[in-house]
């Protein structure tokens, strides 16, 4: 059963009937689609055994031979929630933006599954081609989400966050062209390979204290693209404009998974592969995340429109996520990991919630409003739930990712943890600020105008209701979750210097992996 | 029953009563809703009673029941389970928390009947208990912080009830915020005791302490008590971080009492108390709380001399006397602070309860220049509240006197102490007499300046009756402390059962060679001192109106001025801290992110454009043009090959 390249073709097949069905039906149509990809998701949990570290479930079939790539997807516990996240938050965008959008339906809908597709082939890609790829591919439905169905300056947006995350690509994919080459060395001078799992066991040299030579050239061309990517600080300026004038799906997806691409492009690339820049740059790069938890907050605090307060959270929430998986430690991998998902809850119904207010009101001035809480009391409970578990109050998702991530970082550098641990008070200032603003104090103009019709739906109301129930869970139970990631987070730092990834197929049975995969690979070239 | 089921039911009845009144939040049937809160306390509370008699059943000296109910976080090294632990000093705190806080939901169901929203009222104060018990239960730090951020939570949502005024919204937002800044520090706290002791269970962390205490600053015990101490000074409203309490009493009075006096405020005193071993080794930290708790209470009960708004008057009193077990626990007088702050819990929540009663029969008038001569329309409230008075200025044998006579007496006594802040700590005494001499005269004594269209009534029985048990809490409370210098002259020999209770997890630090004199001389002139300035405020707030407040003021002129207007700490935190914060971040946005990084951005695009624009009019499809790159390239490449040569 190729239940990976299932995940991965059924949405482009879904998105290209979609352009084929009668324009009435496109909606219902395209949730029961994402419906059916997210119940075929859920066969992972049967199919995956968490407790191996290895790849599992692999499928690969020869493609550009003379430069050995492959078609090549494999799962394991870091990609395993990321690719769930992207099939359940699916469904809940498409009906959150069931009354949103009202043209061009149907190359709407499909565009979400095209982007679907293009976020799971990310995530499940272990040839570094083929990751390039979907990485790339994402970008293009994207850009017609933020360009065709956003806001006043859409194109601006779009095309700014375009060219940033191509910028970035670029230098990716130079590096990507550089360890191809470099696998001619592996295995006695065989042929070249972009095989995740051949990079892995390049040795690149790498002289501390010094910018030109391998490793670090190519961790920071790799750095470069997944900081954009994430975004980190001072790479962050595409987010606020891209999530303002982008449509509430696209903001939802844009920050519920597109920007994990970064940070789990981090953990599978930078962390296994380039372990000794790694350790010597960490760093920087935990500074980098310091600063940007508590600049994006303090923008945050003094942004006039909810969407964009919002959106400057993501890079506070961001910071925190490159912060954990920087620390090295398992505390902090395992929180960076934990609030990867955690953000595309919490940030994804952030999102969600602000759509549905700004359908009614077609603006985002949080001095317009005021009083809501009266207005729409349903409304405000679950925007309030959502708030305490951006803030990271316990109980909450929140609270687990960022509290193992403060004390990965308190280990690791005990004064940047300091500094981040201001975050936890600035993340409450622009929070409960935003909230006062918006929902408590009298009646803003916005609120009075259109009083009665703010209350939110029964459709609205189960949108936000499995974030809710996920928020709690994730909050009071995180070994379920963090139960199918441990063997493989685990795997990859006890490992850190010499890490290596085997696997099995399914046809043969699991004698020895590390012979199998050796086999199996010389088979391949 | 098992120990489990008891510790499992403990929190499932106020969850319970939380999700029904949660769910319903929009009902007004106050007596449903008030009726069902009150009832899962008060189950929660026999459970805790349960629970302690089994405790008190066990073997002295191995009093502990613990139950683990599931496993929360294990990361590597790093657990913290949901598990939970009764021993004497949770003990204590449990039966505080739910005895009192039945009395006070018995209370809300009168106060919050007129109210648009008592479910939701009640759903939250059911949760804050919820938490409040998940905060003293806690086997762990971790536990314990959960509940911490939890009883702020609901603060925070309690103050803000009556969200509409903008400035009551206000009031719970910088509840939240300058109690996470507190937390922030709580959090680096644990980190150290996380790595130093590899463990966050007070029972592991209790058998790995260190013999020896430290000196110095900068040894990991000390940081971690200082730190833990921040968070402390946060959640129990001390020095720097008091602003926000008295701005809590935005929330409806009954709150107030719960919150805000009784229970979760004192969470500060609980956590040191818990964790007493281990700031035992920290003996700058330790001198350090004592300094801040003495300051507080003094600075705290200065300001209340000033304050005309009944509950400001209270707010600020609790902050003094908050300040009190600051300095007990300071000077290592473990079991006095959490004896104080036992006593505080009734009589001070007896005075908010009683404050309720006037401002509901006053119809929501809270300036006690408006009050007066209430004693003949409320007499009940009035002799309630007269015992709390009695209490809290430290009458004997009423409670407040007890628990407040030994923390003196530590202070004096004790290695830890000093005597500049005994005489802190006797002067805060005499202004404590002073202020609540002036409460009671204005508000229930003299004559009627209740407002012509006012008729104040006294409260229903159900309003009543926490007030009459909570004054016979503070009248005998203090009787489980006696001292044993006054037990020693009593008849028969009453034993300390408190001090008896707690010491096989609290032990105070050791006074060294004690002097019955002195201690005795402490207590007459802590007694004198307050006789003193009760009788003086008597004289000049009593029956006949005195000038001689007035001349005092105008003599002190700035002075009293500085004080009346509580020292501007709020007008400094927000011209100095909040207002430049806001706008350093204006100035980032503006600056960094969309003049700095942003033009880089656009120049480097505007880069690679010229380079395109640039190449492109190279090849615009004209022939002679091309003709003519052709000749130069051709020019350049013989000239090259040709002077090479």
């Amino acid at each position: 059963m190729f239940l990976l390249s299932l995940l991965i073709f059924v949405p482009v097949v879904y998105g290209l009937m979609l352009l084929f069905v009668p324009k009435s039906q496109v909606k219902f149509t395209a949730l029961l689609f994402s419906l059916s990809t997210f119940i075929l998701s859920t066969r992972l949990f049967r199919e995956f055994d968490p407790s191996r570290a290895d790849l599992q479930l692999v499928e690969k079939f020869s493609w550009v031979k003379a430069f050995g790539i492959n078609y090549f997807v494999g799962i394991d516990g870091i990609s395993f929630w990321l690719v769930l996240l992207t099939t359940f938050l699916m469904p809940i965008t498409i009906l959150g933006s069931w009354k949103a959008v009202e043209k061009n339906t149907r190359a709407f809908h499909a565009n979400l599954m095209f982007l679907q597709s293009a976020l799971i082939g990310t995530f499940l890609a272990f040839d570094a081609i083929l990751f390039y790829v979907f990485f790339e591919a994402s970008l293009i439905p994207m850009y017609f989400l933020i360009g065709l169905w956003g806001g006043p300056r859409k194109i601006y947006a779009s095309v700014k966050f375009f060219i940033y995350t191509m910028f970035g690509s670029v230098f990716m994919l130079l590096a990507i062209i550089t360890m191809m080459i470099m696998t001619q060395t592996l295995d006695g001078g065989g042929g070249m390979s972009a095989s995740l799992l051949d990079f892995y066991k390049l040795d690149i040299p790498f002289i501390g204290g010094t910018l030109i030579n391998s490793q670090t050239l190519l961790f920071f061309a790799f750095c470069l693209a997944f900081a954009i990517k994430c975004p980190m600080f001072p790479v962050h300026t595409w987010l606020p404009d891209a999530h303002v004038e982008a449509p509430t799906a696209g903001s939802v997806l844009l920050a519920g998974v597109m920007l994990k691409m970064g940070t789990y492009g981090f953990l599978r690339f930078v962390l296994p592969m380039f372990p000794e820049a790694t350790a010597y740059w960490s760093w920087l790069l935990m500074l980098l995340a310091v600063i940007g938890i508590i600049y994006g907050a303090l923008v945050a605090m003094v942004q006039p429109d909810i969407k964009k307060l919002v959106a400057y959270s993501s890079v506070s929430h961001m910071g925190y996520v490159i912060l954990g998986l920087f620390t090295l430690n398992e505390f902090g991998v395992t929180g960076g990991l934990y609030q990867m998902l955690n953000h595309g809850v919490s940030t994804g119904a952030l999102f969600l919630l602000v759509g549905m207010v700004y359908e009614r009101t077609h603006n985002r001035e949080i001095s317009k409003y005021g009083g809501l809480a009266k207005a729409a009391p349903w409304f405000t409970i679950c925007f309030m739930i959502i708030t305490l578990s951006s803030i990271a109050v316990p109980m909450t998702n929140g609270f687990i990712g960022e509290f193992l991530i403060l004390l990965g970082a308190f280990q690791a550098n005990s004064y940047l943890a300091g500094a981040a641990v201001l975050g936890v008070v600035l993340g409450a200032t622009y929070m409960l600020w935003m909230v006062k603003r918006v929902f408590f104090g009298s009646t803003g103009e916005l609120v009075e105008k259109y009083n009665s019709k703010l209350e939110m739906n029964w459709r609205e109301g189960a949108v936000i209701a499995p974030l809710i129930i996920l928020v709690f869970w994730m909050g009071l139970l995180p070994n379920h979750f963090l139960n199918w990631s441990k063997a493989s987070l685990e795997h990859l730092l006890q490992n850190k210097n010499n890490y290596t990834l085997s696997y099995v197929t399914e046809s043969t049975p699991s004698i020895n992996g590390k012979k199998m995969i050796a086999l199996k690979d010389k088979a391949v070239k | 029953m098992s120990v489990k089921l008891l510790f499992s039911l403990l929190f499932i009845f106020p969850l319970l009563g939380f999700l029904f009144n949660g769910v319903r939040f929009k009902s007004k049937n106050y007596k449903l809703a008030g009726g069902l809160a009150t009832a899962a306390v008060f189950a929660s509370f026999m459970v805790a009673v349960t629970l302690v008699v089994k405790l008190i059943g066990m073997e002295e000296g191995s009093r502990q029941i613990t139950a683990h109910l599931f496993s929360w976080i294990h990361i590597g090294d790093f657990v913290a389970n949901a598990s939970f632990l009764l021993d004497p000093i949770s003990a204590v705190m449990i039966l505080i928390i739910t005895g009192v806080g039945t009395l006070i939901h018995l209370f809300s169901i009168g106060y919050m009947s007129h109210d648009e929203r008592p479910s939701k009222y009640f759903a939250y104060l059911n949760l804050f208990l919820f938490n409040m018990m998940l905060l003293v239960l806690g086997d762990n730090l971790l536990i314990l912080f959960v509940g911490w951020e939890g009883v702020g939570l609901c603060s925070y949502l309690l103050i803000g009830f009556w969200f509409s005024d903008s400035e009551k919204a206000a009031a719970g937002m910088k509840a939240f915020i300058t109690n996470r800044i507190g937390d922030a520090a709580f959090l680096i706290g644990l980190f150290i005791i996380f790595f130093q002791f590899g463990s966050i269970e007070f029972l592991t962390i209790n058998s790995l302490l260190p013999t020896t205490a430290e000196v110095g600053w900068f040894g990991p015990m000390t940081l971690a008590c200082l730190f833990l101490f921040i968070g402390a000074t946060g959640k129990s409203a001390q020095i720097p971080l008091y602003v926000w309490l008295p701005d809590a009493m935005a929330g409806p009075t009954p709150v107030s009492a719960l919150i805000h006096a009784a229970t979760m405020v004192t969470a500060g005193v609980y956590l040191i108390v818990r964790l007493s071993g281990l700031y035992l080794l920290a003996p700058n930290v330790m001198m350090l709380i004592a300094i801040i708790g003495g300051l507080t209470a003094f600075f705290a009960a200065t300001i209340a001399i000033t304050q005309n708004d009944i509950k400001k008057i209270l707010a600020y009193s609790t902050v003094s006397q908050l300040g009190y077990m600051f300095l007990a626990v300071g000077v290592g007088a473990f079991v006095p602070a959490l004896f104080h702050l036992m006593t505080h819990a009734f009589f001070k929540a007896l005075m908010f309860l009683g404050s309720g009663s006037v401002i509901h029969a006053m119809h929501e008038e809270q300036d006690i220049r408006k009050m007066g001569g209430l004693k003949k329309y409320m007499p009940i409230t009035h002799f309630t509240f007269l015992l709390g008075w009695l209490a809290i200025i430290g009458v004997p044998p009423l409670a407040g006197f007890f628990s407040k006579d030994e923390i003196l007496w530590y202070t004096y006594a004790s290695p830890q102490g000093s005597k500049i802040l005994w005489i802190l700590g006797v002067v805060t005494a005499a202004m404590t007499a002073f202020y609540m001499t002036r409460l009671m005269a204005l508000t229930f004594w003299g004559k009627s300046r209740v407002a012509k269209d006012v008729h104040p009534h006294e409260s229903p029985v159900s309003m009543l009756i926490p007030l009459v048990v909570l004054g016979v809490l503070s009248v005998i409370g203090g009787w489980i402390g006696i001292p044993h210098v006054i037990s020693a002259v009593l008849p028969g020999h009453i034993p300390n059962v408190l001090e008896h209770w707690l010491e096989p997890v609290v032990k105070n630090i050791n006074l060294g060679e004690i002097s019955v004199a002195a201690e005795w001389g402490g207590m007459l002139l802590s007694i004198t001192a307050v006789a003193f300035s009760a009788t003086l405020a008597y004289l000049f707030y009593g029956s006949s109106k005195s000038e001689m407040p007035n001349k005092i003021s105008t003599a002190l002129g700035p002075i009293y001025k500085l004080i009346s207007g509580k020292y501007f700490i709020d007008e400094l935190y927000f011209g100095k801290i909040i207002n430049p914060l806001i706008d350093m971040s204006k100035g980032l946005w503006l600056y960094i992110d969309v003049n700095f990084i942003d033009k880089i951005t656009y120049l480097a695009a505007d880069f690679a454009a010229g380079c395109g624009r640039g190449v492109r009019d190279l090849q615009n499809g004209n022939i002679q043009r091309y003709a003519m790159y052709m000749s130069i390239g051709l020019i350049i490449v013989l000239s090259i090959i040709l002077l090479g040569s």
